[in-house]
């Protein structure tokens, strides 16, 4: 069987259009951008590698795939051609990290403060430039301290929340996991306020940032061991996520990109995962949503992450949030906010990824809005760092609508 | 009218010609080559770009099998940077007779063809896209060669040893002298001047073309059939091993792997005239069902363009020669002098691209035997390698996109599918002084990838223009010309994603920029798919 990642480029007819939406190429010359690097560059790679190191700066965003009349699977491409590189070249310690947020994040939360006081100080953090490569002025996140699954448990035992025999298993991933537990705990709110039984059980990471920093086969582990986690024990039910890109990765990409097309029960777990505002706004649809939201005086940005286009499921926060009244809520006019995932993190592409940001940034600065809506959560550390404004995941702002309180 | 004198005359300029021609160039004579239009545009430029490794003949044709091992190893070795060391599969499908394999390891053990059977699943596992149902599998060292860069270095290294290379410059009277062919002239076919070339010998080396020659020249009949070959190439490779099929050779068995396209081919047709090659939808499709058994899903695959080519099948037996297995596949060397009493004229044909050195070599052992050189003339070719083969490395597909890689910000691109820059393209124009796009375009495949010209023509042309190679007329006609020959190659397989391509080719060339009004010489008619 030919490999139809490879395969769709044939269907290029070079007509150009994913160059004009590729916000890496628009702002730096170093990267050829999607036409070149897809489907051209494909043809001359052979199985055992190839000599470009340009696919690098390729911040797999994927608005290239999204937007190819032809069905080409840029994104895709440049993310394999990207690992055979570094499997060639050797993964860097610092992607080696950035690719294990998981270790880090057991690392870390023990010693919450000092690593947070750590991750503040501009000398720890020029030195750790130096030695790893993580840019200095890149936003890292902060440790809570505690870890959610640690609430999970003790929630699961104790809560009897009203129900109305409808269950979700909660995906909530390794930033809530270890740096945002609260976000965790208002989507099990406001999933529970909505009469929706949350199963939360032991989980970790999704091997995204292993597949983008090139380790696929570590990647390809943890991703099937996700899928049988997420599946003991909760037949059938669907599967919740609130983080874009990690929910992408379950409902299609893994298979695409890493080849795991034929594992039955990660075909079975991305049939039925869904993101957390895609669950919700599908309640609200067949009537089930508490609609009853309090009003909230707030002026709100809302950005779609570039990985959320991956859902092909539209923009439901947006809807959502247009249900809270007096919420006045602006859409972004950028396309990425320039981190990607852990691409602006990078030494070497924290200026471009603060580049292809700047759109969004400068439209921040010209509303000044009381905070900032997206559903990534690299990419709301990347604007809160740049623009200085909060930002929020749109459960959140639910969450406050509804009164809701931690 | 010019007129030039030369000891060895060699007419056509294909891998056999430039090969003659390198070969006594090396040897000391002082040799001229005409070629009637590009080098290479005869069948050589036309072939499936397979360097045998003897496999295909090792039961049907032992000698050309013979040959055919021991000139790829002698090629690796002095063509190495025209050759990509890709390997060969021989792949036994479920169409195929699971015993032929056993004849097939006794042929090539007969005949020196280096050979291992190797595990079904090691060869799927090489080469994935293989039919998962195939039976047995055999390794060879089969290869792919660009045939460009084989007959352009063989003719700078020619030039380095003293011959003329002259092109566009086809021979439309031999000229004897009683029972001596004394030389030739031809006619310029860009200015239409004639030329004479008074030569002690002349060597015709025009393959499928070598009875029209013999004729002028007033032998008796040449027998050569060209034997029609049309081959599809599919937009990238599929495959990245030659894969054939282990059976006696028949039509669409072999899919070779070569630059970044994967070729599948090829059928075996008698025609009349070699310059009268069409291709049928019946072909096409004959040959899209053959790719399909050796690799499932191949007919949804990208069809990028589709050509024949004439393979100079050799009928009329030399005198003396009575190994009847030689008549389709071997090489042919006729003595006139010997055979019909007409000196300083031999004629090289038949044989395979693989076999050209070996045929070089033959002819010019005989050229030395009919000048009476005087003393052992030994024949370098098998030792001395081919201008950038020296450093013995192999080509890989992937040295165009390292170089591209090496000047993102200091060049431009101007064939984007085939990464050819404008500095590349300016210094081939500079290196070669032509007119011609479509010179250009063999010389570094400009126009030859998926879109087939549709984002490179316009600009190339431009930069014609820029370099004053062009006037405003005879760009636009340039341009025209270029078009009508890459829409000849296409138009037979637009389906699917080569259609949609034609349509937006179609509408930058007649709706964007309005061609077919440009004032050019001739009215050139551009195919429309509308
Ligand atoms: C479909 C097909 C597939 C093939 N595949 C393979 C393969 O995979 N491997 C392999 O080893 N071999 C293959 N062959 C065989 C191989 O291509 C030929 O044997 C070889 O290229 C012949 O080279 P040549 O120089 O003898 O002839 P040509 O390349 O045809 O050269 C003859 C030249 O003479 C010129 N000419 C003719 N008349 C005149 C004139 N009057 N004045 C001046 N010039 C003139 C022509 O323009 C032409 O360029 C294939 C052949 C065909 C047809
Ligand atoms: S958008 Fe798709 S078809 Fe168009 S150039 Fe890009 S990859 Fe090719
Ligand atoms: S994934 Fe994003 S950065 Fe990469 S080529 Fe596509 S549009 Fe550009």
């Amino acid at each position: 069987m030919e490999d139809l990642i490879r395969a769709s480029l044939d269907h290029c007819i070079k007509c150009t259009i994913c160059e004009t939406v590729c916000p890496v190429a628009q702002v730096t010359p170093l990267f050829p951008g999607p036409k070149y690097e897809g489907p051209q560059a494909e043809r001359f790679r052979l199985p055992s590698g190839s000599a470009d190191a340009s696919v690098d700066y390729c911040s797999g965003c994927g608005l290239c795939t999204q937007v190819c009349p032809q069905g080409v699977k840029i994104a895709e491409i440049n993310s394999r051609a990207r690992a055979h590189f570094k499997a060639q070249k050797g993964v860097s310690v610092r992607d080696r990290i950035l690719a294990r947020p998981g270790l880090t994040g057991r690392l870390g939360t023990p010693v919450a403060p000092l690593a947070n006081r750590v991750m503040a100080n501009g000398t720890a953090r020029r030195l750790m430039e130096k030695a790893v490569g993580v840019h200095h002025a890149a936003p890292v996140p902060v440790y809570a301290g505690h870890s959610f699954q640690r609430w999970a448990r003790h929630h699961e035992r104790h809560a009897s929340p009203r129900l109305d025999g409808r269950s979700v298993v909660y995906f909530h991933g390794c930033s809530v996991n270890w740096f945002e537990p609260d976000l965790g705990r208002m989507v099990v709110a406001v999933l529970e306020h909505n009469g929706v039984e949350v199963k939360m059980p032991r989980q970790d990471c999704c091997g995204l940032p292993l597949q983008s920093n090139g380790l696929f086969d570590a990647a390809r582990r943890a991703l099937g061991r996700l899928a049988r986690d997420l599946s003991a024990g909760s037949a059938g039910h669907a599967v919740v996520a609130s983080s874009t890109s990690c929910g992408v990765m379950l409902k299609r990409e893994g298979r695409e990109i890493l080849g795991l097309d034929d594992d039955e029960t990660l075909r079975a777990v991305g049939a039925r995962t869904f993101d957390v505002c895609e669950y919700l706004l599908d309640l609200h649809g067949q009537g089930l949503l508490d609609t009853g939201f309090r009003p909230l005086p707030l002026t709100v940005i809302y950005h779609a992450a570039c990985q959320q286009r991956g859902h092909s499921m539209g923009t439901p926060a947006l809807e959502l949030l247009r249900l809270v009244p007096e919420l006045e809520v602006i859409r972004s006019e950028a396309d990425c906010c320039g981190m990607a995932g852990t691409y602006g993190l990078k030494k070497e592409k924290y200026d471009i990824g603060m580049a292809v940001g700047e759109r969004l940034f400068e439209q921040v600065r010209r509303v000044g809005p009381d905070a900032v809506a997206c559903d990534g959560e690299t990419c709301r550390w990347q604007i809160t760092k740049a623009t200085g404004r909060a930002s929020v995941h749109p459960v959140e702002l639910l969450f406050r609508a509804y009164g809701l309180e931690l | 009218m010019e007129s030039i004198e030369t000891e060895v005359l060699v007419v056509g300029g294909g891998a056999t010609g430039l090969g003659v021609a390198r070969d006594a160039a090396m040897r000391g004579f002082a040799t001229v080559l005409v070629e009637r239009k590009d080098l290479a545009e005869g069948t050589t430029g036309r072939y499936h770009g397979l360097l045998h490794s003897g496999g295909r003949y090792a039961v049907k044709d032992p000698r050309a099998a013979r040959e055919c091992a021991a000139e790829n190893a002698i090629l690796r070795r002095v063509a190495a940077d025209s050759i990509e060391d890709t390997g060969g599969l021989f792949v036994t499908t479920p169409w195929d007779d699971v015993t032929f394999g056993d004849r097939f390891l006794a042929g090539c053990a007969d005949t020196g063809v280096g050979v291992e059977e190797i595990d079904v699943a090691d060869a799927l596992r090489r080469e994935p896209a293989v039919n998962a149902g195939i039976r047995r599998a055999f390794l060879v060292a089969d290869a792919s060669m660009d045939a460009w860069k084989l007959v352009w270095a063989c003719a700078r290294s020619a030039e380095q040893h003293g011959a003329r290379i002259l092109t566009y410059r086809r021979v439309v009277e031999v000229l004897r002298a009683a029972d001596t062919v004394a030389g030739v002239v031809v006619v310029d076919s860009r200015s239409d001047e004639e030329m004479t070339i008074h030569a002690r010998m002349t060597v015709n080396a025009t393959g499928a073309w070598a009875g029209q020659l013999a004729a002028l020249a007033g032998c008796r009949p040449v027998e050569v059939v060209p034997g029609k070959g049309i081959m599809i190439a599919m937009n990238h490779r599929i495959v990245n091993t030659v894969v054939n099929r282990c059976t006696m050779p028949s039509d669409g068995d072999i899919i070779v792997p070569i630059r970044t396209v994967s070729v599948v081919g090829t059928t075996d047709s008698p025609v009349a005239d070699p310059d009268q090659l069409e291709v049928t939808q019946a072909e096409v499709d004959h040959m899209l069902d053959e790719g399909e058994k050796l690799v499932p899903g191949f007919r949804h695959a990208r069809a990028l363009r589709v050509w024949a080519g004439a393979r100079p099948l050799f009928g009329a037996r030399p005198p003396g020669d009575d190994d009847t297995r030689d008549i389709t596949r071997a090489h042919a060397l006729i003595d006139h002098a010997e055979r019909d009493g007409i000196g300083g004229f031999v004629t090289i044909t038949g044989g395979k691209a693989t076999t050209f050195r070996l045929m070089a070599e033959e002819t010019v052992d005989l050229v030395c035997r009919a000048l009476d050189a005087g003393g052992p003339r030994p024949c370098r070719t098998a030792v001395e390698a081919l201008p950038d083969s020296e450093p013995g490395a192999y080509y890989s597909v992937g040295s165009r996109l390292a170089r591209r890689e090496a000047h993102l910000l200091d060049d431009q691109l101007v064939c984007e599918c085939e990464l050819v820059s404008r500095q590349t393209l300016e210094e081939a124009v500079e290196r070669r002084p032509t007119a011609n796009l479509d010179d250009v375009r063999r010389a570094l495949r400009l126009g030859m990838g998926p879109c087939q010209g549709g984002f490179c023509t316009y600009r190339a042309t431009g930069i014609f223009h820029r370099l004053e190679r062009l006037d405003q007329v005879t760009a636009n006609t340039a341009l025209l010309d270029f078009l009508q020959e890459r829409w000849k190659g296409v138009h037979p397989i637009l389906y699917g994603d080569q259609l949609r391509q034609a349509r937006l080719d179609d509408w930058i060339y007649q709706g964007l920029m309005d061609v077919e009004h440009l004032p050019a010489v001739a009215a050139a008619a551009i195919g429309s798919v509308a």
